[in-house]
């Protein structure tokens, strides 16, 4: 029974990890249906940039302001020369420069930087909560800081303007700048806060797996999944499905199937749970119209 | 009414890509002209591939600190007078990749030998082409057992202290200390992490029971906290922990976390004080054991220490862009080292018969980067050039060597 | 995914341009030239590129022509090669013969995942092949096939001779070989293409539900082509496993899918002649990536990527296109001003 406390509970604080980066997803999905598969690497890089400046001597919390900030407008940047480019092709094409970026980006880093992992600090206390010995409290503090970026997402879509307007340059582009949303501003905006969502995940992911360039290149494919299982529309679905995904593995590893295939038969079961649901478990049944 | 065009285009597209890409070289296999020119003064074509790109670039280190080595060699006046033409080029860790460019260094540049080929695949995918080829596949980078073959792959070496080996290191040590011990085993699944496993189960033998719990990890998994949990629950109290630097550091901090104080085990692979132990916590690693060949360059009981002078200065001088605190460089510093005198054993003689007979005659090489009391031997016979490790234990701030130097039973 | 389509809806004209038989002589004949004036390595890079061009039009057929992404391709090549490697090392069967046993294989394996994947469209669709591109490595790898897979070793191959006494080395032999395979899949894609059934499937691409309203089977279709391009891939696979003489886990790993993807994206979609061009891109462009710079070759990649889809957005295909119709327009131009000047 400990054990499998344990197991639960440590998949819950890798779920935190998948839940954060599928939120950055979410995020770029919401403004252009599109997934982005350099999201990984936007977000290595916003931990190398946060790294860089805690090395430097700049104390924790305003390197961390400093890093969204500086994600935000590398967001915006490759936005306008990298995506908008290319957005009027084919979404085959855009997928080459989501490639492609993160094929140069996770060179750039290891060029840069190296290969040898480097340690994050973490902004919680290296105590354990009331002594335990199953969750350290960084791993605590990713599952409330993620949960807080849900809540602020989701009031942003819900309830201003500009949350509705980038919801609507992603449902109908067209239709959207008839009325007068400025379509390009949103989107790069778009970026942006994706970009800083994504360095959030980043700097909350480096204290628990150690930072090399390829530290999000693994997570990447389980936030994909988790953000489709939880449904992609939906913040909070996508936050679900990480948690889900996170406790799925573990408990399958541990008891089920051993650890060779956990991630096969995890992937498995997902793409099980999308045949039979496509929206994902939280998110909006869509209809089609010719 | 389009036609005509795209009637020449494809061809010619066709023709001009191959043409671009195939004019460095006529049509004549240079193999021909490979070793035994006369000349003695023509440079030695040294060939390798590296995973420059793709997912073992962190390894492409190696490659980078060994083409700087032979441009410092050849501005000191080269080898026994010979300047040396260093090819490195990327395989990006596919074998496919490889067998292409291996073929490309043997059949166009014309290479006396391929030098530290990295990772086992790659080098599996190449062994019989080279042996077929009678072109020295030198000190492979991997160290899985297969290299030490020399009755069926004459022209095949390995370098790395031999997996299998060490594990076997680790379970006399075990069975000598802890005749009773439950041992629990973390290990990358792949040929790395599998040949640890069967060297462990070799050296336990008769005693092999006394692993109760194996677990296995993807290089692409995030974290293995899951495994240690595991592992820890199996109520195991020996661990033998068999991972890349960045899941060492985890699992060590992990299983510290967690409250499991098990004989902890790590290989060779990550005992780096810079790049693991103290991104893990030093305090956390503590009573940890391991088994070493090769100085670390991050461990204080080496600063003054005349082979890591000599290192250091070289990576300042010839290297600067490289990491002090990766072990890699390290091992790549010595690799090169070995070829030199290889090399230099050959003296005016440099055939790729003569380089084979002569790796397999290095009788106590020790540069001053090894371990003291560890040397290299090799015979026609018996290919392995580490027989010797000394198992050392970290006190807090360094590795402090204890017991004798061991000699592996094969 | 439907952008990309009305781009490309003309392209049976455009295929209809490999038919002239002046064309396909000339291209015929270099190609049959190639291998007596380049060295043994040169005839194998060749051989490589017919190889990837022929798992290019697989997956083009899928994604290109059926408007389905797979981002996993590469598991289809793995089946592809592992059948030839187990059957020609396990089982002592010839080389040639794997080829068809592998595209069996594949067709098989391919069907059997397009059923499920009728359910599932554009990122749902992706993230089913990215985890079956994933998961191959680790299958392959996993203890209870490790008999037939070898295993995280792999599995070593014999080179075959050419057959008949030939006066060809084995390179040439095996060049023939592929080239032969090649030519007759592409014949019989351009034929599957021009027929009821191409017209059928570029049409499930096009408008899924008014497709199905005018009679077209769209899941039948869509599994269907999930199987030809699974074989392609697959044959393709196993074509590399002879050429290469080595099979293991890690020369299928997902970066290979994305490669192909890459390839036909590059190559130009929905187009024959593109898998060829793109083949070439990924065969020599990351090798020069890599010579130009041994610090971050992914970094050259990535860019050279980037430019080459925001300068050719419908491939090097639909560049070439795009070029011989403006130079087309010079000609007939400069030929009408002639014209008058006589006049």
């Amino acid at each position: 029974m400990e054990a499998l406390l344990h197991q639960i509970l440590s998949g819950l604080a890798t779920g935190g990890i998948y839940a954060s980066l599928a939120l950055a997803l979410v995020m770029i999905y919401q403004t252009t249906h599109l997934v982005n598969f350099a999201q990984g690497e936007l977000a290595t890089c916003s931990a190398y940039v946060a790294w860089s400046l805690i090395d430097a001597g700049v104390p924790y919390w305003m390197a961390f302001v400093l890093t969204i900030a500086i994600s935000f407008a590398v967001g915006v940047v490759v936005e306008r020369v990298a995506i908008r480019p290319v957005a009027h092709g084919s979404v085959l094409t855009v997928v080459i420069v989501f490639i492609g970026l993160m094929l140069l980006l996770n060179s750039l880093c290891g060029w840069i930087f190296s290969y040898t992992i480097k340690t994050v600090p973490s902004p919680f206390p290296a105590q354990p909560l009331f002594g335990n010995t199953y969750v350290t409290t960084h791993e605590v503090g990713v599952i409330g800081v993620t949960s807080v970026v849900v809540l602020v997402l989701y009031a942003f879509f819900r309830y201003t303007r500009t949350g509705l307007a980038l919801r609507g340059v992603a449902a109908n582009a067209e239709s959207s700048r008839l009325v007068g949303i400025p379509v390009e501003r949103m989107l790069g905006l778009g970026w942006g806060m994706a970009a800083a969502v994504g360095a959030v995940a980043g700097m909350m992911v480096a204290p628990l797996v150690f930072l090399d360039p390829n530290m999000m290149s693994g997570v990447l494919l389980y936030a994909f999944a988790a953000a489709l299982l939880g449904g992609i529309d939906s913040p909070g679905g996508a936050v679900l499905g990480g948690f889900l995904v996170g406790v799925l593995e573990n408990v399958l590893g541990a008891y089920v199937i051993g650890t060779e295939l956990k991630l096969t038969i995890a992937l498995l079961l997902i793409v099980g749970v999308l045949v039979i649901r496509p929206s994902g478990l939280f998110g909006k049944v869509v209809v089609a119209r010719v | 009414m389009h036609k005509p065009w795209s009637l020449v285009a494809i061809p010619l597209a066709v023709a001009a890509v191959f043409i671009v890409s195939c004019s460095r070289s006529g049509k004549e296999d240079n193999s021909a002209a490979r070793g035994s020119d006369p000349a003695a003064n023509a440079e030695i074509k040294i060939g390798q591939t590296m995973p420059y790109s793709g997912p073992a670039s962190a390894y492409g280190t190696i490659g980078k600190l060994q083409t700087a080595f032979f441009k410092k060699i050849n501005r000191e006046g080269g080898i026994n007078g010979r300047k040396v033409n260093f090819m490195s080029i990327d395989d990006a860790y596919s074998p496919p990749k490889a067998v292409e460019q291996v073929r490309k260094l043997v059949e166009e540049d014309g290479v006396l030998l391929v030098f530290q080929p990295l990772g086992t695949p790659s080098n599996t995918a190449i062994h019989k082409y080279l042996n077929g080829k009678k072109i020295p596949q030198l000190f492979t980078a991997s160290g899985a057992s297969v290299w030490n073959d020399p009755a069926n792959f004459p022209w095949t070496m390995g370098f790395n202290a031999n997996y299998q080996m060490e594990a076997r290191v680790y379970a006399k040590h075990i069975l000598q200390t802890r005749p009773s011990a439950k041992i629990a085993v973390l290990y990358q699944n792949d040929d790395y992490g599998k040949d640890y496993l069967k060297g462990l189960k070799d050296g336990l033998g008769d005693n092999a029971k006394l692993i109760v719990a194996e677990a296995t990890y993807e290089v692409s998994d995030p974290t293995v906290d899951s495994q240690i949990a595991t592992l820890k629950g199996s109520g195991a109290d020996t661990f033998v922990n068999v991972t890349t630097p960045k899941f060492a550091a985890q699992a060590i901090r992990r299983a510290f976390d967690i409250g499991w104080k098990p004989g902890h085990y790590v290989n060779n692979v990550s005992a780096s004080v810079g790049s693991v132990l103290t991104p893990a916590g030093l305090e956390k690693a503590e009573g940890l054991m391991t088994v070493a060949y090769y100085k670390d360059p991050t461990d204080p009981q080496w600063s003054e220490d005349a082979g890591m002078k000599e290192w250091r200065e070289f990576m300042a001088k010839e290297y600067p862009e490289g990491n002090l605190s990766d072990g890699t460089n390290m091992y790549a510093y010595l690799a090169a080292r070995t070829l030199v005198q290889v090399l230099e054993q050959c003296g005016r003689e440099v055939t790729s018969e003569n380089v084979m007979k002569q790796a397999a005659n290095l009788k106590d090489f020790a540069p001053a980067q090894l371990l003291p009391g560890i040397k290299m031997n090799t015979s026609p016979n018996d290919y392995l050039l580490f027989e010797q490790m000394r198992l050392a234990r970290f006190n807090g701030k360094t590795w402090v060597a204890f017991g004798d130097v061991l000699t592996a039973a094969k | 995914m439907m952008p990309v389509a009305s781009l490309h809806a003309v392209n049976a004209s455009r295929d209809r341009l490999l038919r002239p038989p002046l064309a396909l002589a000339l291209a015929l004949l270099f190609a049959c030239a190639l291998p007596f004036t380049i060295s043994n390595y040169q005839v194998f890079q060749a051989t490589l590129v017919i190889i990837q061009a022929i798992a290019l039009l697989g997956l083009n057929l899928l994604t290109g022509y059926n408007g389905q992404v797979s981002l996993g391709h590469g598991a289809f090549s793995a089946i592809g090669a592992y059948t030839a490697a187990i059957l020609m090392d396990r089982l002592g069967v010839p080389y040639w013969l794997t080829v068809p046993a592998a595209g069996t294989v594949c067709f098989g394996a391919g069907f059997l995942f397009g059923l499920p994947a009728l359910r599932l469209e554009g990122t749902h669709l992706a993230l089913a092949t990215f985890a079956l591109g994933v998961s191959m490595p680790q299958i392959l790898k996993y203890k209870r096939v490790e008999h037939w897979t070898g295993g995280v070793q792999g599995i070593t191959l014999q080179k075959p001779d050419a057959p008949w006494g030939l006066p060809l080395a084995p390179d040439q032999w095996l060049y023939f070989f592929c080239l032969a395979v090649m030519l007759l899949l592409f014949a019989c894609a351009w034929n599957f293409l021009r027929s009821h059934s191409g017209r059928a499937i570029v049409a499930i691409r096009e408008q899924p539900i008014a497709a199905s309203s005018v009679g077209i089977d769209v899941p039948m279709y869509k599994t269907l082509t999930f199987g030809v391009s699974a074989m392609y891939t697959g044959i393709a696979g196993a074509l590399g496993a002879v050429a290469v003489q080595f099979v293991s886990p890690d020369s299928f790993s997902v970066f290979l899918s994305i490669s192909l993807l890459v390839g036909i994206v590059v190559g130009g979609l929905s187009s024959i002649s593109g898998a060829i061009y793109g083949a070439i891109f990924i065969q020599f462009v990351p090798k020069l990536a890599g010579d130009i710079s041994k610090a971050a070759p992914g970094a050259i990649y990535g860019m050279v990527l980037i430019a080459s889809v925001y300068l050719l957005p419908t491939g090097i295909a639909g560049g070439f296109k795009t070029l011989a119709q403006h130079l087309l327009v010079r000609v007939l131009r400069s030929s009408r001003q002639h014209r008058r000047n006589h006049a």
